[in-house]
């Protein structure tokens, strides 16, 4: 192979989006080094998802297929592309940035004496990748010197699946199946099916204009301010992680990678500084608007309208505002 | 229950980001630290199983002298004894080499379980303790959310993206990276603070761990982010501002 391998990731039977983004990633890169790519998928049925990748201009398309790697454990996937890989040698593997890459491609990589480039935002000439530091607030340019192959996980969003390469002739596309050597022993972890948290009552996804807070606002007595500000606009209230984890709004109002995901008219995001676990669950918002003290916040990279000041004298006044043009 | 807890020792949240001479990190001359948040969320576990089960919870760290100030905050808490690597190089060495400073530092205690953040707030490369868990070919566990001892090992909460979670069970020896939010963070007593004064930080260097810095990734540069939105700040007093605000959302955003 001696090319570009793009791991993909199935969602509910299909493709997921992050991993067509990881393909285009990897064409990118292939455009850069004029190198083949090729994509695999793992499973215990991998027939369908292999035809669905198929539509895209790929040298060979690699199916590891084995009982053991039906659930997803870190021990199975690790062992199943570590052979792939030392098959194959690619001299680059793209992943889709997804909770299940984070838990393997660390140790995947480093069972090559090799480091994931976690995360990555963009490649440039070299090639050097692109992730975020310190929450978003700095980008650090990142270059791999180790021997091949060279890991990187790239973070959903960042690169566009529509302009794919589709193949001319899906019919040529080379699909093998690897059947990887795995023994039940050597899966050391028991996972369960997935679970639902709590009972979700509110859904956010609906709503068209929401009120977020953040960790700027303190202490769980100041809530009632941003939700007299919510209620004047007609707002539902949500709020960043920490805001959830401390207890103070209940976690069906989180936002974010590991909340809900929102498209509002109006995000007004307050006290909230924009780590990129939040961005993920509100960009597609029509209109953002942040009020931090921290002019430097990574919210206002994304916001449309911004007020650098103090929460508790902006927002007093804004909800006197938002009443005075009401009447 | 013997546990180990990998903590870092991070800039604080809202220090003021301004690029060294270098163009290769930030000026950390009058940065103030602190203790990384899911390290916090990690430490707090480990406790809890410790007063539950009994048994001994020992944190790690790496760094350069100031970290010494982080390991005493979770001596305070309850900790009962450290391990500081000091170590002045630790932002040239990449995740496999830090990992390898961890793993040495840890193999010898023979821990039953190692806990760590999923990810620091400075690098945020999430990688730490899986790579530790590979070196020292134990189980691993992500995103952990709750921790449960069994017969044989653990039960532990994973939680999933938007708003999933799984339950996985593993055999002990194992590592666990901690998400936040999953108990609640004590402070440190008095009392606390008190006997932390008094109780042993071993000190080893990456040569006494026999860790070399050979890295494979390098960080070549830092920058400040572009915007990708232009932003129309709104200047004035509050009341000026928020005036400003609710006319562009009416008459120009039209979402009033």
């Amino acid at each position: 192979m001696n090319g570009i391998l793009v791991v993909v990731e199935e969602r509910a039977g299909h493709i997921a989006r992050i991993s067509w983004e990881a393909v285009a990633a990897g064409q990118r890169l292939a455009a850069q080094l004029g190198l083949p790519v090729s994509a695999a998928v793992l499973g215990s049925q991998t027939e369908a998802l292999a035809a669905e990748i198929a539509t895209i201009q790929l040298d060979n398309i690699v199916r590891i297929e084995h009982p053991l790697l039906a659930r997803y454990t870190a021990d199975g996937f690790t062992l199943a592309l570590q052979q792939l890989i030392e098959i194959e040698r690619p001299t680059h593997l793209v992943l889709p940035h997804t909770y299940q890459v984070r838990d393997y491609a660390p140790a995947l990589a480093a069972r090559f004496g090799q480091v994931l480039i976690g995360d990555v935002v963009s490649i440039g000439d070299g090639p050097v990748f692109k992730r975020q530091l310190l929450q978003g607030r700095l980008n650090g340019t990142y270059r791999h010197t180790g021997s091949s192959p060279c890991f990187i996980s790239v973070q959903a969003g960042a690169f566009r699946a529509d302009g794919l390469q589709t193949s001319s002739n899906q019919a040529t596309t080379a699909i093998t199946i690897l059947t990887p050597a795995i023994e039940a022993t050597q899966i050391r972890t028991k996972p369960s099916q997935p679970f639902r948290g709590s009972s979700q009552t509110v859904d956010l996804g609906s709503a068209q204009r929401i009120v977020s807070v953040g960790r700027g606002i303190k202490d769980a007595e100041n809530i009632p301010l941003v939700q007299e500000l919510a209620t004047a606009l007609g707002a539902e209230l949500a709020a960043s992680r920490p805001i959830c984890d401390n207890g103070w709004l209940p976690l069906e109002r989180q936002v974010g990678s590991s909340g809900q995901t929102v498209a509002p008219k109006l995000y007004l995001a307050i006290g909230i500084s924009g780590a990129i676990q939040h961005l993920v669950g509100m960009k597609g918002s029509q209109c953002v608007v942040a009020i931090n003290k921290d002019p430097d916040a990574p919210i206002f990279e994304i916001a449309d309208y911004g007020i650098v000041g103090d929460l508790f004298e902006v927002v007093p006044a804004l909800i006197a505002a938002v009443k005075a043009a009401k009447q | 229950m013997k546990i180990i807890v990998a903590i870092k020792q991070v800039p604080e949240r809202d220090a003021q980001v301004r690029i060294d001479a270098a163009g290769k990190w930030i000026e950390e001359a009058d940065l103030q630290f602190a203790l990384n948040e899911s390290d916090a969320y990690a430490l707090e576990e480990a406790l809890q199983l410790k007063e539950k089960h009994g048994g001994e919870a020992i944190v790690v760290s790496a760094g350069p002298e100031r970290v010494g100030t982080t390991i005493r905050e979770a001596l305070a808490k309850g900790a009962d004894r450290a391990i500081q690597i000091v170590c002045d190089d630790l932002g040239a060495r990449d995740a496999l080499g830090v990992a390898r400073l961890l793993a040495a530092a840890i193999r010898p205690e023979n821990p039953d379980l190692i806990l760590t953040g999923l990810q620091s707030e400075d690098l945020g490369l999430g990688q730490t303790g899986v790579i530790v868990a590979e070196l020292l070919g134990l189980p691993h566990a992500t995103l952990i959310l709750h921790v449960e001892k069994t017969e044989t090992g653990v039960t532990v909460k994973r939680e999933l993206e938007e708003g999933w979670f799984q339950t996985i069970e593993l055999p002990t020896p194992a590592v666990l990276t901690i998400q936040s939010g999953g108990n609640k963070l004590r402070y440190a007593t008095l009392m606390g603070i008190k006997r932390a004064k008094t109780k042993e930080v071993r000190r080893v260097t990456a040569a006494d761990l026999g860790v070399d810095s050979t890295s494979v990734v390098v960080l070549e540069r830092v920058a400040l982010p572009q915007k990708q939105k232009s932003t129309q700040i709104l200047a004035g007093t509050a009341k000026e501002s928020a005036a400003a605000l609710v006319e562009k959302l009416k008459f120009e955003a039209g979402v009033l």
